[in-house]
C-alpha cells in the first residue's frame, strides 16, 4: 500500500486544482486553477475542435460522397488516408506555427488537415460498399443521382461515415491539446505549463482533456444512433 | 483570463541569435526560410538516436498491444457476450487523447518510457481488437464446416482455418495501429521518453522549421516503410488470395 497514498494525493490535488482556484506553488503568488479557468479553457478547446471538424467535414464529406458515388479515385482516397494517419500531429502544429504563424485561424486549418483523411476515406469506402444492385434498383425507380446519394447510399453508409467522423474528432480534440504551441490557449495550457500550474495542473489538464474527449465520443455515438435509419437497425447484427 | 504558460512571444518572431547559434555559418539567410539544406547535411546524425528511440517505442507498444488485443479477441470469439464490453472498453482507451493518457499515468509510472509504452499500446487495442473480431467473423461457415468434417478439433479449426483466413483483416488492423503509433509516438517527448518529438518540441526546435521538417519526414518515411513491410507479410501469408487473382 505504499503506492496508494501518493497516488490518492496526486489525483486529489488535481481534482482540487480543477474546482478551487489556488496560489501557484511554482511561480508563487499567481492564482491558478479553479472551475472558471478550467471551463474557459475547455470551452476554448471545444470551440477550436468544432471549428476544425466543421471545416474538415465541409471539404471531406462532399468529396467522399462524390468520388464514392462515381467510384473513382480509390487509389488517391486510400493513399490519402494512409498518409494522413502518418502525419505526426506535433510536427504539423509546430511547423504551422513556425512557418505560417500562430493564431486561431492557422490552428483551425492545421487541425482540419488532420481531420480530412479519415472522414474522406471512410465516406468513400462506405459509399463504395453499398450493394451496386441496390443502387441500380434505386435508379430503376427513377431516382436522380443526387437522390440516390442522399436517400440510398448515404443512409446505408452511415456507420462507416461516422467511424470516419469519430476518428477525426478524436484526432482533432487530442491535437487541440497542444494548441498553446500555436498561440491558442486550450486545456493544453495546464499540460504544457508545469512551470506555472505545477504538477497538479498538469494532471488536472490531463483529466479534463480525457473527460472532454470522452464526452465528444459518446455524443457522436449517440448522434450516430439517431441518424441510423430504422430499417437498418432491424438488420441482424 | 488564462495567461499563457509558454513563451509564445518567441513563436513567430524568431530570435536572431538563436538562428545563428543553430545554423552557424551555413545558413545566414532569412531566419524564416523554410529549409536549410546545409544545416541538415551537417546535423543529420543528431536524428539517429531519436529515430531509434521512436522505433523502439513503437515496436514494443505495437507488439504488446497486439498480444493483448489478439488474446482478448480470441476470448471474445469463444464467449460472444464478452464482445460488447471489450469493444466499449478498448473504445474508451482509444478515445482518450494520448497526451492526456501519458500524463494521467504520471502519478503511477512518472515521466518514463514505461508511461509512453503503456499509453501507446492501450491506444492500439481498439484497432487490433476490432479487426481481429471482424476477420474471424468473416470466415465463411462452410470453411469451418469442412474443417470440422475433416475431423479437426475446435482448436485446430481456430488456428488452421479461421486465423489464416482472417489474416487480411488482422494485418490490416496491425498496419493501421503501427502507422498511427509511429505518428503518435512523437508525443512521447512530453513524458521524457525520447523519440523524434525531441527534435520538434525539445530545446528550441519549435522555432526552427528545418528540424521540424526533418523529423516529420523521418516519421512519415518510417510509417510508409513499416506499412510496406506488413503488406508484404500479408502477401506471403495469404497464398490462396494470389491463386484466386491469377
Amino acid at each position: 500500500m505504499t503506492v496508494a497514498t501518493p497516488l490518492f494525493a496526486s489525483f486529489g490535488g488535481a481534482i482540487e486544482f480543477i474546482f478551487t482556484p489556488q496560489t501557484s506553488n511554482v511561480t508563487g503568488g499567481d492564482t491558478v486553477g479553479g472551475i472558471d479557468q478550467v471551463l474557459e479553457l475547455a470551452l476554448a478547446q471545444l470551440e477550436v475542435t468544432v471549428l476544425a471538424l466543421a471545416l474538415a467535414l465541409l471539404i471531406a464529406l462532399p468529396a467522399g460522397l462524390f468520388f464514392g458515388h462515381r467510384g473513382k479515385g480509390e487509389l488517391v482516397a486510400v493513399g490519402l488516408g494512409n498518409a494522413g494517419r502518418a502525419i505526426p500531429e506535433l510536427g504539423l502544429i509546430a511547423l504551422m506555427a513556425a512557418v505560417i504563424g500562430v493564431g486561431l485561424f492557422n490552428l483551425t486549418v492545421a487541425l482540419a488537415i488532420l481531420g480530412i483523411p479519415p472522414i474522406l476515406v471512410n465516406t468513400f469506402v462506405g459509399i463504395r460498399e453499398v450493394d451496386r444492385s441496390t443502387v441500380q434498383a434505386a435508379r430503376g425507380m427513377g431516382m436522380t443521382e443526387l437522390e440516390i446519394v442522399r436517400k440510398v447510399e448515404a443512409p446505408m453508409a452511415v456507420t462507416s461515415i461516422f467511424t470516419g467522423i469519430r476518428t477525426a474528432t478524436i484526432g482533432i480534440v487530442a491535437t487541440a491539446t497542444i494548441a498553446p504551441l500555436a498561440g491558442v490557449a486550450t486545456l493544453g495550457e495546464f499540460i504544457l505549463g508545469e512551470n506555472v500550474y505545477g504538477s497538479n495542473g498538469v494532471l488536472a489538464g490531463a483529466i479534463v482533456v480525457a473527460v472532454l474527449a470522452l464526452v465528444l465520443e459518446f455524443s457522436l455515438a449517440g448522434l450516430q444512433r439517431v441518424l441510423t435509419s430504422k430499417g437498418l437497425k432491424l438488420k441482424p447484427a | 483570463m488564462a495567461s499563457l504558460a509558454l513563451p509564445l512571444a518567441a513563436v513567430g518572431e524568431v530570435g536572431e541569435g538563436f538562428i545563428q547559434e543553430r545554423t552557424g555559418q551555413v545558413c545566414q539567410q532569412k531566419p524564416s526560410h523554410l529549409f536549410c539544406w546545409d544545416w541538415a547535411r551537417e546535423n543529420i546524425d543528431r536524428y539517429g538516436t531519436p529515430t531509434l528511440q521512436q522505433l523502439e517505442l513503437v515496436a514494443i507498444s505495437v507488439v504488446l498491444g497486439f498480444i493483448v488485443a489478439f488474446g482478448l479477441a480470441l476470448l471474445a470469439h469463444r464467449r460472444r457476450w464478452l464482445r460488447p464490453p471489450l469493444l466499449a472498453g478498448t473504445g474508451v482507451l482509444y478515445a482518450i487523447p494520448s497526451i492526456s493518457f501519458f500524463l494521467l499515468l504520471l502519478p503511477i509510472t512518472g515521466r518514463s518510457r514505461e508511461t509512453a509504452i503503456i499509453a501507446l499500446s492501450a491506444y492500439t487495442l481498439q484497432i487490433i481488437f476490432r479487426n481481429v473480431t471482424v476477420g474471424l467473423d468473416n470466415v465463411p461457415a462452410s470453411a469451418k464446416d469442412s474443417a470440422r468434417g475433416m475431423g479437426m478439433t475446435e482448436r485446430q479449426v481456430l488456428w488452421r482455418v479461421e486465423i489464416p483466413l482472417a489474416t487480411p483483416e488482422i494485418v490490416g488492423g496491425l498496419r493501421i495501429a503501427t502507422v498511427s503509433t509511429i505518428a503518435i509516438a512523437t508525443l512521447a517527448v512530453f513524458v521524457h521518453a525520447g523519440g523524434l518529438g525531441t527534435q520538434i518540441y525539445g530545446e528550441a526546435n519549435l522555432h526552427f522549421p528545418t528540424s521540424i521538417l526533418i523529423s516529420i519526414v523521418i516519421v512519415m518515411v518510417m510509417a510508409f516503410f513499416f506499412d510496406a513491410i506488413l503488406l508484404t507479410i500479408q502477401y506471403f501469408a495469404t497464398p490462396w488470395r494470389r491463386a484466386r487473382a491469377s
